[in-house]
């Protein structure tokens, strides 16, 4: 474990000792911050309105008008983020030589798959938390129920672990570090939109893809449900991510 | 220390390394020769755990080197052909980082990470981030790296390459300084190299062991004839005639802009050749004494360059 941990720290180090932490933080912080702004000064106006009828105050909901919408909003921004966080976690060591270093070294694999992976979730936990911050006015000046803003933050950070699992994935896969997440955009694109095509097909096959597909497992979060189904998703899907990228590294040990 | 047999590498057809076998005792530092792409590199991966062999077994410290890799990393310091350096850390830091995936004990790494950088003379230069420091200096880092964890055996690849003379040299002092205290293996091209730092070589060629032994063990076999190679002012096919006339002398032969002159063993005729150079008025500009091993790397490295 010491040995991931050490790992964990060189790649933390590397992410703040580069501009790169701060620039994908930035602009991370500054995309958030927009559309939270432009959604509560929407919501603002609705709900004057609809508060001058009886009828519809009733619905007046920040958490469906703000918080899950705002959700949705940053996963899409995650598809363009979790490629950047990832890219260089192996494709620079290879490019560069130093994977010599590590794999001359009493490093296992999995250490180093890990302590990679690590660093790059913690990254994403640190993003997340600091957009965290944005919805204490919505809670000092507002009601909302915090068990869907819980579980939604949730679902963002399973669904972090499941795209940065791809990312580390293709970074094995290349010493280029553009090749590595562009494979790693059309991926993760492509697991958004296979539920818009669930849409019109059907069958089992219309199930399977759907499954596939984050956007459902995203849903209920976002709603504050809780499913077992879910999670088994998240978990084995990135599991299967770490465990492509152990595999690749490895090949290079067959004889 | 270091022990392979019938070691072999093939990528898809190319054969890398052939059938190799050698030994490096405890304690030596010995020298893998062979000209560029004779298999010196993928050698020494395979050493280190970094590739697996085709075939053929490797023992490191008395380790396996397929069964017991990780017993073998910690027994070995690697600079590997492209020194891994992370640019964007400082020398301390990135000592401290191999010191911890070496696993050195945390309550030692302070102090490993002192001595590597008093060994490879870094000390004014721990601050600094390797991006900023010269191409010597990294290759310092580099060597300082191999070390930290106190291995018992160094396996250096090519750790004078690209230096300018004055780093050569420094390196060069630096790992004979390391005599004794570590077994270390390095490879290179440049003969002089083994000459002056190295106790024994391995001379490969195409993946071949073409000869191995300590330097004396190869200079006795080898040397059956004793000679030197002069440089003069005035050394045509003509002036080197003149010495064929000299008694004694078994073979003159005009090489570029250098006579080499042989004759047979146990006997001295240098002081011969300079008189006849000194009354013909020839103009000495060099005199060197012609080593058998390098004889016999000529003779591997032109061979390489026929085929």
């Amino acid at each position: 474990m010491s040995n991931v941990m050490s790992l964990v720290k060189k790649e933390l180090r590397a992410y703040f000792s580069s501009p790169v932490a701060y620039v994908i933080i930035s602009g991370f912080l500054l995309l958030v911050g927009y559309f939270y702004y432009s959604l509560i000064m929407w919501f603002n106006g609705a709900a004057m309105q609809m508060a001058q009828n009886p009828y519809y105050a009733q619905q007046v909901n920040i958490n469906e008008m703000v918080f899950s919408p705002l959700f949705h909003n940053m996963t899409i921004i995650l598809i363009l983020v979790a490629p950047l966080l990832t890219m260089r976690l192996l494709a620079e060591e290879k490019k560069t030589g130093t994977d010599e270093l590590l794999y001359t070294s009493p490093l296992s694999i999995g250490e180093i798959v890990l302590g990679k992976y690590l660093a790059a979730l913690i990254m994403w936990a640190v993003m997340l938390g600091l957009t965290a911050i944005l919805s204490i006015f919505a809670f000092a000046w507002g009601n909302p129920e915090p068990a869907p803003w819980l579980t939604g933050y949730l679902g963002l950070f399973l669904l972090g672990a499941l795209f940065l699992a791809i990312g580390l994935f293709f970074s094995s896969l290349t010493e280029n570090q553009i090749v590595a997440a562009f494979l790693t955009v059309v991926t993760l694109l492509l697991l958004l939109v296979l539920s818009w095509v669930t849409s019109s097909g059907g069958g089992s096959w219309r199930s399977v893809v759907s499954y596939i597909s984050f956007s459902e497992h995203f849903e209920d979060m976002t709603r504050g449900i809780l499913d077992t189904k879910d999670f088994v998703y998240y978990a084995s899907f990135s599991f299967f991510g770490l465990f492509l990228a152990h595999s690749v590294l490895q090949s290079r040990r067959w004889r | 220390m270091i022990e392979v047999r019938e070691l072999t590498k093939r990528y898809g057809e190319h054969v890398a390394v052939n059938n190799l076998a050698f030994k490096v005792e405890a304690g030596r530092i010995w020298g893998l020769l062979g000209p560029n792409g004779a298999g010196k590199t993928t050698t020494m991966r395979i050493l280190t755990g970094y590739l697996p062999a085709t075939s053929g077994r490797a023992t490191v410290a008395g380790f396996d080197v397929f069964d017991r890799p990780d017993d073998v990393k910690r027994s070995i310091g690697y600079l590997p052909e492209i020194v891994p350096l992370y640019l964007d850390m400082t020398v301390r830091g990135y000592l401290a980082f191999v010191a911890e995936i070496k696993q050195v004990p945390k309550a030692r790494r302070k102090a490993a990470v002192a001595r590597a950088l008093e060994a490879a003379g870094l000390k004014d230069h721990a601050g600094r981030l390797i991006k900023n420091i010269s191409r010597g200096y990294k290759q310092r880092v580099g060597i300082a790296q191999a070390m930290i964890h106190d291995p018992k055996v160094l396996v250096l690849d090519e750790p004078t390459i690209g230096l300018d003379p004055a780093q050569i040299r420094e390196i060069r002092e630096l790992i004979r300084g390391l005599r004794g205290e570590h077994t270390i293996l390095l490879s290179t091209h440049i003969l002089p190299e083994v000459t002056q730092v190295c106790d024994g070589v391995v001379i490969i060629d195409r993946g071949r062991l073409m000869a191995s032994g300590s330097l004396e063990e190869l200079a006795a076999s080898f040397e059956k004839s004793d000679g030197v190679l002069v440089r003069l002012r005035r050394g045509g096919a003509e002036e080197a005639a003149l010495f064929r006339g000299l008694p004694g002398v078994d073979r003159v032969a005009l090489e570029g802009d250098e006579i080499r002159i042989e004759w047979g063993r146990g006997r001295d005729l240098r002081d011969d050749v300079a008189r006849l150079a000194l009354d013909k008025g020839l103009g000495i500009k060099e005199m060197r004494s012609m080593a058998g091993i390098e004889d016999l790397y000529m003779k591997v490295v032109a061979g390489g360059l026929e085929q």
